[in-house]
């Protein structure tokens, strides 16, 4: 396949998933939508131009990891593993339902191809480095991807594993922060400040790229540099938009967890072709 | 395994049972790991890192990243023995037990080292008395609480041969060999020291030892207890002790434990629900003040003294 079909294919799949997502969140009337659209580029390049994965074979040893850190963000996540072929799409219009596999934080023991529970917030780095020290062990040549959120590097589990992987010279190991800048309430800068974030990571012994999480060749040049001879880990901080790709929702805090009525539901649909 | 050399007094100090053992199990299968937070000398794992360097994963004083990395080893396939003091281990890192370990259900053993109040002098930041009742709780995570040293080097063998999240208790708290004829450690299921017919007295951990004691004593005085040893708290075994509280119609449950929410707790709420009897929970009711093990243990009347006159206050209960 040419890259630029690549890049397409990509693209593709990030609209299906914006569409998808959001009407999830539209039916459950729940959900973090704000979150979703912010990383949607990013899983969306690991899943359809980057990773090595078998869905008929979600325990394959072999397979990459990608862990979703900031396990909120379930939009962006359930409709990835739906579009990777990991379960069929009617499964998605269960999202956040009573019973549903599609819980609100995603659980592995449930769904197929989700590699640990997270929710809580600083809990999936550590998870991934303790996979990528397990491929090290084991020489593996299989590669851990983890996604946290910009207000998610606040809680202080991340800098622990942070200090431990720059230690252990882990060149299989790659880091993407969604560099959003809002988190919750507010901004994260007038919050907890996190800048300047790539000195932070090359203080702690990592490689670092800053890139425009919404460019899928840059995405895609920067995730698929093979990791041979690396020793150091890569942060790849992905400066992004909060509610990207929908007008109403795009920088604005609120639609952390806003959900949309009929109407925005409808503007939406309109602006996401 | 060859019987663990004791000490000169006849008690031994259970972490070579656990160290002996994990070094057998990791010569037999590579797939074993160790994780620790600077704890190798706590946890007598200086030979287990000289066997196998590679194998010792030591992530530093950070416990929540020591058992997240855990969850992660699983994942990648390792079986990963999480080894630090239960305090750290328990209280700094509760969240990622829930979470990475029970909630998402993974292969991880986790070694909680110098439970209770073994860190004696250190005080309560040290001592470990909360993690029942911290550990009860969470669904998936069997609970074991080895008495002595053949029980610890059992309980680590069936956690290493099981798949899915343990927590071990384990204590450097001084404890004998318990005599009992043709032993199977089987989690969920209790180990009748001594039978009796007036009063049961429930133990676990290292104060089983006093439990038997106790009944010893109290046998002197022609009181006929029942002494079992509760080495799982997740599975319990529910029908030895109903059955218990049947048939002899009183209970003490002894723990080195906060008697809050532990051991203790669990056994009261099980025979509120199924048969009440007269009962009391020895342990500890919070904060100790400083002071050697032995010292807090007669404090608080974990001695076989002690477990004997709480045994009487509720057989007076029981005829009244």
């Amino acid at each position: 396949m040419l890259k630029n079909d690549i890049v397409d294919t990509i693209r593709d799949k990030a609209l299906w998933m914006r569409r998808r997502a959001f009407t999830m969140i539209h039916d459950a009337q729940l959900g973090h939508p704000g979150g979703d659209f912010s990383a949607i580029d990013i899983i969306a390049t690991l899943y359809f131009g980057v990773m090595r994965y078998d869905p008929r074979k979600p325990d394959m040893a072999e397979r990459d990891r990608f862990i979703m850190s900031k396990g909120h963000a379930t939009g962006a996540l359930y409709t990835a593993l739906c579009a990777a072929g990991y379960y069929p799409e009617d499964w998605l219009s269960t999202y956040m339902q009573p019973e549903s596999l599609l819980n609100g934080h995603p659980n592995r023991n449930y769904l197929p191809g989700v590699e640990t529970n997270t929710g809580p917030l600083g809990h999936g780095l550590p998870v991934a480095l303790g996979i990528a020290i397990a491929g090290q062990l084991t020489h593996s040549d299989y590669r851990t991807f983890v996604l946290v959120g910009d207000g998610e590097l606040q809680e202080g589990s991340n800098w622990e594993a942070a200090m431990a992987a720059g230690n252990r010279k882990l060149g299989n190991f790659t880091l993407i922060v969604d560099r959003n800048r809002l988190q919750q309430g507010m901004g994260t800068e007038e919050t907890n400040g996190l800048d300047p974030l790539d000195d932070k990571f090359l203080a702690f012994g990592w490689d670092v790229e800053m890139i425009d999480g919404h460019d899928i060749q840059a995405l895609l040049d920067v995730l698929t540099a093979r990791p041979d001879g690396r020793s150091k880990p890569l942060c790849i901080i992905a400066n992004t938009i909060k509610g990207n790709g929908v007008s109403f929702m795009e920088n604005k805090a609120s639609w952390h967890h806003g959900v949309p009525n009929a109407e925005q539901f409808d503007i939406a649909m309109k602006e996401l072709v | 395994m060859a019987a663990p050399a004791a000490k000169q007094d006849g008690y031994f100090d259970c972490r070579d049972a656990w160290a002996e053992t994990l070094e057998s199990l990791a010569q037999q299968d590579p797939r074993i790991v160790a994780v620790v937070n600077d704890s190798v000398g706590s946890s007598k794992l200086g030979g287990f890192q000289k066997k196998f360097p590679d194998r010792l994963i030591n992530v530093g004083i950070a416990e929540q990243n020591m058992v997240g990395v855990g969850a992660g080893l699983a994942n990648g396939g390792r079986i990963p023995f999480v080894s630090a003091a239960s305090c750290f281990l328990t209280g700094r890192a509760l969240e990622q037990v829930k979470a990475d370990i029970a909630y998402a259900n993974f292969n991880v053993k986790l070694v909680g080292q110098s439970s209770g109040v073994a860190y004696g002098e250190l005080g309560p930041t040290h001592h470990s008395i909360e993690d029942f009742a911290w550990l009860r709780p969470l669904t998936n995570l069997t609970v074991l609480v080895p008495a002595d040293p053949w029980e610890t080097a059992e309980a680590v063998r069936w956690a290493a041969a099981h798949e899915g999240p343990v927590f071990i208790r384990l204590s450097r708290a001084p404890v004998p060999q318990l005599d009992v004829a043709n032993r199977v450690f089987q989690p969920g299921k209790a180990e009748m020291l001594r039978d009796g017919r007036d009063i049961t007295l429930i133990a676990t951990g290292t104060t089983v030892h006093l439990a038997n004691a106790a009944a010893q004593g109290l046998a002197a005085d022609g009181v006929s207890a029942r002494v079992l040893n509760l080495s799982s708290l997740n599975p319990m075994d529910e029908t030895t002790i109903i059955a218990a509280a049947q048939e002899t119609g009183a209970v003490v449950t002894i723990e080195e434990a906060s008697v809050r929410g532990g051991f203790g707790g669990a056994v009261a709420e099980l025979l509120a629900t199924h048969h009440p009897v007269p009962m009391e929970i020895m342990g500890f009711p919070g904060f100790q003040p400083t002071g050697s093990i032995k010292f807090l243990f007669e404090r608080n009347g974990l001695t076989p003294d002690g477990i004997a006159a709480a045994a009487r206050r509720v057989l007076s209960r029981k005829r009244a």
